[in-house]
């Protein structure tokens, strides 16, 4: 195992980010579809994909400019929505911290959930990966979805027209992410975690500014971390 | 109709503070060591927030005007069982959408 290539590991993330094409090419050109049906021309539209680069903020900003909402809302509205990937960043400093400014930086610029929630798998399982490894990978993962985020939302913005609506696109999304949650499932705090972010989620969802997910992240992340308290003790207790 | 000035305020803006929101630990904390209580709760962001996404679109679907809707849910517990047994994603996604169009078809 240790004599992984820069080469493989790089692969196995664009293998590893592969399925998410069915999610990126669908909604990139829906949103090319929205946002010109907003009134903007393909540049302003592409830009704007390659800018944000964060689908659901993207398509709430539109919605409420479109709606001719205060530009103050619409940036408040949209920032809120990509609340989450402050937590995401602060989950990848223990692996990647070292990595040179730069280098975070790009990373910072391609932190999107499939990315991100590719990568932590993949650095939680191989421990022994060295931060060029873990960057590598993470760089793989990105190859075959930002790319298509940018190339369909030209796509949608030219053609004008979305997947046709049989196709149940919509559930696109929690398919995959569900997918991704499956693996994630490793011990009692992790589905601990999960169960306590689900119910926060839909308690929560009342909250404007999709705060309510907010709320389900730091109750997820709390109840993981007293439930791996809890099984460390009891493990401590139950050694000879 | 938008005005070009303030779209182009929104995505500059906007552009702007997604980069913030995703650099804003690992640009300032970099590699300076984090409390183990930190890290602890770290550990548990993905599976914190993940399912707190998914939840509402599951339960609540856009497509139906957000009543809940049986395949959806179906093809929802078949994707996350398939995912927990098997750790198999694409076997997950697979065997999830055909529970989706298998549902929408037998109940459509």
């Amino acid at each position: 195992m240790a004599t992984e290539t820069t080469k493989s590991i790089f692969w196995q993330g664009v293998r590893d980010g592969s399925p998410f094409i069915l999610v990126i090419v669908p909604f990139s050109t829906l949103f090319g579809v929205v946002a010109t049906e907003a009134g903007l021309n393909v540049f302003e539209t592409v830009a704007f994909s390659f800018l944000v680069i964060a689908g659901a903020a993207q398509f709430t900003a539109v919605e409420l400019l479109r709606n001719d909402a205060p530009t103050i809302i619409v940036l408040i509205s949209a920032l809120a929505v990509n609340l989450r990937m402050a937590m995401y960043s602060a989950s990848l400093v223990p692996y990647l911290g070292r990595a040179t400014l730069g280098q975070r930086a790009l990373v910072a610029y391609f932190t999107v959930d499939q990315t991100y929630a590719c990568s932590i798998i993949k650095y939680d399982e191989r421990r022994d990966w060295t931060v060029r490894q873990r960057l590598t990978y993470f760089f793989g993962v990105a190859t075959p979805i930002c790319p298509l985020w940018y190339f369909f939302t030209a796509v949608g913005a030219m053609i004008g027209t979305a997947m046709p609506e049989g196709l149940a696109l919509d559930f696109a999304i929690p398919i995959t992410f569900l997918a991704l949650i499956g693996p994630m499932m490793r011990t009692r705090a992790h589905v601990a975690a999960g169960f306590v972010s689900v119910a926060a989620a839909l308690v929560f969802a009342f909250l404007p500014f999709n705060l309510g997910l907010l709320v389900a992240g730091v109750l997820g992340m709390m109840t993981g971390a007293q439930v791996e308290v809890i099984d460390a003790r009891r493990a401590e207790r139950g050694k000879p | 109709m938008i005005d070009t000035g303030e779209l182009w305020l929104v995505m500059i803006v906007l552009g702007l503070g997604s980069f913030g929101l995703r650099f804003v630990f690992t640009g300032l904390i970099g590699d300076r060591p984090l409390p183990a209580w930190v890290l602890r709760h770290l550990r548990y962001t993905a599976v914190a927030v993940l399912p707190g996404l998914v939840a509402p679109l599951v339960v609540w679907p856009d497509a139906t005007g957000g009543s809940p809707d049986a395949p959806r849910l179906a093809a929802a517990v078949v994707t996350i069982t398939v995912g927990v047994l098997t750790r198999n994603m694409l076997l997950a996604i697979f065997l999830g959408a055909s529970t989706l169009y298998g549902g929408l078809y037998l109940l459509g």
